[in-house]
């Protein structure tokens, strides 16, 4: 049985799939229980699963990561989610010296397969307190998977691969897109999820493999990298512009789908990177490192990477520091010329 | 399926099972609201001790409740600063302004002039009682919920508005979500966003304050939610460990957006009494009772004045309203609790009190409301003529690019001209 539905829908349902099927699967967070969440992902999971399985927790980062580890050690798999990604911070100590290397230095003797769900990104006017994209600071560490859905039929099946991955997971939810596929123009009426094919969400048990990408749409002209809200306005900016792109939406970052796209650059010979988060460091560097060293050969032109400014994300000023359409559009024009 | 935990030894067969506890808030909406097992003192049951007193020896005030206005509206006990008229009716006006901002603002988010607003309705005598109480040149740590400090400190409120409407004369240039005020020349720290960052930043200050051989002292608030934090714990150890000239607030409103102060360990003791275990003195206070407020923490400062170090102050209070304009409280909480709350609303009760010395009547009351409400309103309209929230239209592209270094390095400087050559296309009549 299939069903429309949003982005927090979808993830709504992993959840309560995944505590029904396993009782061991434990969700936590600052409003998380009665409330059902502050964007509504964990509503009705308290009534149904009753307050041991689905709880309110006291407001500290590091103690809500730090307790799922010790939840973990037992041999639950606890679903903290932290209320924005950029609230993680005071928690990094848990997940960078502990979640991360508890199989290595234990050697296998424990684990923490925990699953941190953070939503992030901007576009709600949420300041530079609500909008950040943080994936980099994950894929840097050593130990921890990171996963980043676009859509709600691979936000469930990612969530539930993640949910019963024995490793820790970063999975990180593009807020602009729970209620549907964000194209980069604010100024145009909000789109729903209703009647898009990917909204299509088996109701039941399914998983989406995590460290495999999906190419969204083949083309031969060029190679687009992207994930979470960008693989929407990315879309949208290709099918402006006329051009053949083949866009891959990586879904997981770490680890990284590296044969689709070396597979795809080799075929197109170009290649453009697109994220929202900050520009110095961010994954795109490490994309066009991975594309360089394998793909040199086969490249017609530079690689391109779009991205948000290395500034704080303002307030007023969002939609100027978005790599929207126009941002994108510049670079794929270079790209084309090149 | 589940994976059992593992056991290191068989366990006797006759051991009772653990079971795990969740706490529970009293009240649920549609539930009937009973606030008869909070202890409400009447003024004075604990006197108010000498400022000079060891920590060790005051510990009763941490569970008590430190009041001045009584259920007759009259001040009395030790703690009744005995305030001239002049004091009372400025801290009357001073709330009733903050409420008449608050409403008008909350508004103004409705209407689409802005993004966000959060209002401290119910909790006007926490930042006022405070403000007033320490000196103008003390420096305040705030929390997201005291704009009664810039307030009281006389902070024009067409500078608040243009920086809740990100507009061309906001001082922070639309880079902070509304109500994020920065205001040093009114002792006002720079606000996150995050939760008791600025805790640890305040003893801080204090402690370069007394290495400096400086008088001033510095004050701080965050939320009983917020004492989860690390940094409460970190900035109580800082204070206690270097005698820092603090004096912590901790606004105990019974609300961390949905969740009750149970998920914060009110269960087992209060919120004042986590001063206990770093040997500085907590005193519980009576939140809505601006007296009360007054009186605690002019006896906190003045103990850090004489070099006796930290005070932990928890204000007992009531989250009237929403958390914020993106918040809903009646699917969390009964409607019922706010009338039934027991401690009552501080400005009334202020109110009642000059009015039972004689000092105030009712149409004094009207008339001072009236103008408080046009007082806003004609900021209000100031602040408009520089610009609601746009779309990025009040500020110039580079305003994003500047103060993120001293010196735009070569990177953001690239970048920069990005965005201004973005919008040259996006907006070619407006460059």
């Amino acid at each position: 049985m299939t069903a429309s539905m949003t982005m927090t829908q979808a993830l709504n349902s992993a959840l309560a799939v995944m505590m029904a099927r396993d009782d061991g699967v434990m969700v936590l967070g600052e409003d998380v229980g009665y409330f059902g969440g502050v964007f509504r992902v964990t509503a009705g999971l308290q009534e149904k699963f009753g307050k041991h399985r689905c709880f309110d927790t006291p407001i500290t980062e590091c103690g809500i990561i730090g307790a799922a580890i010790g939840m973990a050690a037992y041999g639950l798999r606890p679903v903290p989610e932290i209320q924005f990604a950029d609230y993680i911070y005071p928690g990094l100590d848990q997940i960078i010296s502990e979640a991360a290397r508890i199989r290595y230095r234990s050697a296998g003797d424990f684990t923490c397969p925990i699953t941190i769900r953070l939503p992030f990104g901007g576009g709600i006017f949420g300041g530079q307190t609500h909008s950040q994209s943080p994936e980099s600071l994950f894929t840097h560490i050593s130990g921890v998977k990171t996963v980043v859905p676009s859509n709600p039929h691979d936000a469930k099946g990612l969530l539930i691969a993640a949910i019963e991955d024995n490793d820790p997971v970063i999975f990180m939810e593009p807020k602009r897109c729970y209620n549907g596929p964000f194209d980069g123009y604010y100024d145009r009426p909000a789109k729903s999820w209703a009647g898009h094919p990917d909204a299509e969400v088996d109701e039941g048990y399914y998983r989406v493999p995590l460290g495999k990408a999906r190419i969204v749409r083949e083309g031969q002209d060029l190679t687009v990298l992207a994930y979470g809200t960008m693989v929407h306005v990315t879309r949208q900016v290709l099918a402006e512009h006329g051009i053949d792109g083949e866009l891959i939406d990586l879904r997981t970052l770490v680890p990284l789908d590296i044969e689709t796209i070396e597979t795809s650059v080799k075929k197109t010979g170009r290649c453009m990177i697109v994220h929202e988060a900050t520009r110095t460091s961010g994954f795109g560097a490490e994309l066009s490192a991975l594309v360089q060293e394998r793909c040199f050969y086969h490249l017609e032109a530079p690689i391109e990477r779009v991205t948000g400014f290395d500034t704080p994300y303002p307030h007023s000023l969002e939609w100027s520091y978005f790599p929207g359409p126009i941002r994108i559009g510049e670079a794929l024009a270079r790209l084309m010329r090149g | 399926m589940a994976k059992s935990g593992k056991t290191d030894t068989a366990a006797p067969p006759n051991r009772p099972g653990l079971t795990f506890h969740v706490p529970e808030p009293p009240f649920r909406p549609g539930d009937a609201v009973d606030y008869s097992f909070l202890d409400i003192p009447p003024p004075d049951r604990i006197p108010r001790p000498d400022e000079t007193v060891e920590a060790r020896q005051v510990h009763d005030l941490a569970y008590g409740l430190v009041r001045v206005l009584g259920d007759d509206h009259e001040a009395s006990g030790s703690w009744d600063p005995r305030l001239d008229p002049a004091m009372l009716l400025r801290m009357l006006r001073k709330m009733a302004l903050l409420r008449a901002f608050d409403d008008r603002m909350f508004r103004a988010q409705r209407q689409g002039k802005t993004s966000f607003y959060l209002k401290s309705t119910g909790e006007e005598a926490v930042a006022i009682g405070a403000a007033l109480a320490l000196d103008r040149e003390d420096m305040c740590f705030p929390s997201y919920r005291q704009q009664g400090i810039l307030l009281a400190r006389d902070y024009p409120l067409v500078r608040m508005i243009d920086q809740i409407y990100s507009n061309r004369d906001d001082p922070l240039f639309g880079r902070q979500l509304p109500i994020l005020y920065s205001a040093r020349e009114y002792g006002f720290f720079t606000l996150s966003g995050n939760l008791t960052t600025q805790y640890p930043q305040a003893v801080g200050w204090a402690m370069a304050s007394a290495a400096k051989g400086d008088t001033r002292i510095a004050a701080t608030w965050c939320g009983e939610g917020s004492t989860s934090e690390g940094d409460f714990h970190n900035a109580l150890t800082f204070a206690a460990v270097y005698n820092a000239p603090c004096v912590f607030n901790v606004v105990n409103n019974q609300y961390a957006i949905s969740t009750y102060p149970g998920f914060a360990g009110s269960e087992r003791t209060t919120f004042a009494a986590r001063a206990i275990g770093y040997g500085i003195p907590g005193i519980r206070v009576d939140g809505n009772d601006i007296l009360a407020v007054w009186s605690a923490t002019r006896w906190a400062a003045d103990r850090a004045r004489l070099n006796l170090g930290p005070t932990l102050i928890e204000l007992f209070t009531y989250r009237a309203e929403a958390h914020s304009t993106s918040d809903d409280p009646s699917v969390y909480r009964s409607a019922q609790e706010r009338q039934e709350w027991p401690l009552g609303d501080p400005i009334t009760r202020l109110k009642r009190h000059c009015i039972a010395r004689g000092i105030w009547d009712l149409e004094r009351q009207e008339a001072m409301d009236l103008e408080v409400a046009s007082e806003v309103a004609s900021a209000q309209k100031e602040a408009e003529t520089h610009g609601i929230l746009g779309h990025g239209l009040h500020q110039p592209d580079t305003t994003m690019f500047q103060d993120v270094f001293e010196h735009m390095p070569w990177h953001l400087r690239e970048q920069c001209e990005q965005a201004i050559r973005e919008r040259a296309l996006k907006w070619p009549e407006r460059p």
